[in-house]
């Protein structure tokens, strides 16, 4: 059955879609990442116009941040202070990024810069989390001792200004770190169409030193509001928010993510790390591939007014 | 939908058929070509999919017709890739103004046979007459590749025809032929122009309006997007946030 995307202005198989963000639904609810760096290509693949799928999936993991967030709400896992430094940053991040955004697709390399995104950060943060997830799967087969990093551990970080106190993390730094970080995250959700928890979380840890158990909350809770701010900036901006997409998209995502969940209990986490590690980078590959071997067509077209 | 259209217009066709081959011996067509279309409206609804037109018409005396249909004017930028440290990105462009958005062509023998070069690019019938004013940023770049490309691309993306349709010729004076629209045919108003040719010039020109517009709900979500852009981003951001609170309700955990 085909359906007409009012903003993409093609036409498109629902039950692809449906399946699609079903699928990556599936997978966020088995590995808990949001999604969005997955569903993006795979919306570019399919033949939805690059900047439609990045302000679109924005939207989508509006919702998904929102499904996700009120279970670590009921447990106190969200530092709303940490959040709402982030998120000044990220604020400021993303509407940066936006407009940065539309400047790269006034000059034709809007498809290109994203592309470039995907495969550094996708090959990075892949590359780690298989490299980490295969060590500890060796660890606990020779069931040595694991090695643990002091928690206070004072580098250049601890000598910046505008130092904050965050009870909830049990944290004395300064607020610029979070500022920065939100800000990055920021830039990229709106280049990438991504939540950015896959940034967003290991710089927590490590550069910030949160304490694991209220990562996840307060990531999901600064991301809601960043992405928000993406998807009616872009609305404003570029009207490439396809909300009927969006709509398909999120009714899969929410299904798959519960049947991700339940059988993600099943697996061991440095397991589900490793799989989670390889497919980030398979995604990475394909970019890359694209990038380098030489197109069948190497002229594209695209209507301009400038 | 489209069937009833086409029954409707094969109704219409056959009673052109008895009104042409009923007078003619008595009185003489006041009109040399007389054209119309099953359907001067093509609705984008939310099930679009692509659909055909069926253009019918008749002439006088016998001759050879040309339909040319032309979308909207809009301007174009055609970009090349170059390997820049061992990855493709844009390079070199060239922009063009008044391409058609579509255009198709259909003729009931080869162009080249029916009517002289010269007349045809005076008139500007077929793709490769058409005119398209370059403003480019490049004036070095290689006029003719750019034109060829922008030409490949919109005949890959289904908005050029590759060759020219054929027009059937019901007797020696009832035509038709079917013009297609796929799923991504741009909206707007449409210029069909039907050419009768004898001798190798122009006898007569008839010109149809064609209108391409979205409907429905579609169409309103589109208008909506970008008359009130900054409610339309809010009520998007509201959708998921209600979505994602249903979710998060439905399925949690007892």
């Amino acid at each position: 059955m085909q359906i007409y995307l009012p903003i993409a202005e093609i036409s498109v198989n629902i039950f692809l879609i449906l399946g699609l963000g079903g699928g990556v639904g599936f997978l966020s609810g088995l590995f808990g990442v949001g999604g969005g760096f997955l569903i993006t290509p795979l919306l570019i693949f399919y033949g939805i116009p690059p900047a439609v799928s990045v302000a679109t999936a924005a939207n989508q993991i509006v919702a998904s941040s929102v499904s996700g967030v009120f279970a670590h709400w009921r447990r106190g896992n969200v530092d709303i202070k940490m959040g709402l430094v982030l998120l000044a940053g990220g604020i400021v991040g993303s509407t940066v990024g936006v407009w940065v955004f539309a400047w790269l697709r006034s000059l034709g390399q809007i498809d290109l810069v994203i592309s470039l995104c995907y495969v550094i950060f996708l090959g990075i943060i892949g590359g780690m989390m298989l490299l980490e997830a295969t060590r500890a799967i060796f660890r606990t087969r020779r069931k040595g001792p694991i090695r643990r990093s002091k928690k206070h551990q004072h580098s250049f970080i601890h000598g910046l200004p505008f130092k904050m106190r965050f009870y909830r993390s049990g944290l004395y730094i300064s607020a610029l770190l979070p500022l920065a970080v939100g800000f990055f995250v920021g830039m990229l959700t709106a280049l990438m169409g991504v939540g950015g928890g896959f940034v967003m979380v290991p710089a927590m840890i490590y550069l910030l030193g949160m304490p694991t158990g209220v990562v996840i909350g307060t990531s999901l809770f600064q991301i809601i509001f960043v992405t928000a701010n993406v998807t009616f900036l872009q609305s404003v901006q570029t009207q490439t928010v396809d909300v009927a997409l969006a709509i398909l998209l999120l009714i899969g995502g929410v299904i798959g993510a519960q049947f991700g969940a339940q059988f993600g209990a099943r697996l061991k986490a440095e397991h589900l790390r490793a799989l989670l590690g390889l497919l980030v980078l398979s995604v990475c590959l394909k970019l890359l591939f694209d990038l380098v071997i030489e197109p069948d067509e190497l002229y594209s077209i695209m209507p301009g007014d400038l | 939908m489209s069937l009833s259209a086409r029954f409707i217009a094969s109704i219409c066709l056959s009673a052109f058929a008895v009104i042409a081959t009923s007078t003619p011996m008595k009185r003489a067509l006041a009109d040399p070509l007389v054209v119309d279309l099953s359907n001067h409206l093509v609705a984008i609804t939310t099930g679009f999919t692509g659909t055909d037109v069926l253009l019918f018409g008749a002439v006088q005396n016998e001759g050879d017709v040309i339909v040319t249909v032309r979308g909207p004017d809009q301007d174009m930028v055609v970009r090349r890739k170059e390997r820049k440290v061992g990855i493709w990105v844009n390079a070199e462009s060239a922009r063009y103004k008044n391409v058609p958005a579509y255009y198709a062509s259909a003729s009931n023998r080869p162009m080249d046979i029916i009517a002289p070069q010269n007349i045809l690019q005076d008139y500007r019938i077929g793709l490769d007459n058409q005119r398209f004013i370059a403003v480019s940023d490049n004036p070095d770049a290689d006029q003719k590749v750019y034109r060829d490309a922008l030409v490949r691309n919109m005949q890959n993306a289904g908005l050029f025809n590759q060759r020219p349709a054929k027009i059937s010729f019901l007797s020696n004076q009832l035509f038709r032929t079917d013009i297609h629209f796929p799923a991504n045919t741009p909206t707007g108003t449409y210029t069909i122009n039907v050419y009768l040719i004898r001798d190798g010039r122009i006898a007569s020109v008839k010109t149809t309006p064609l209108v391409v517009s979205k409907t429905g709900v579609s169409a309103e979500v589109y208008e909506f997007a970008h008359r009130y852009s900054a409610l339309y981003g809010i009520i998007a951001v509201i959708i998921a946030v209600i979505a994602g609170w249903i979710a998060s309700v439905a399925f949690r955990k007892r």
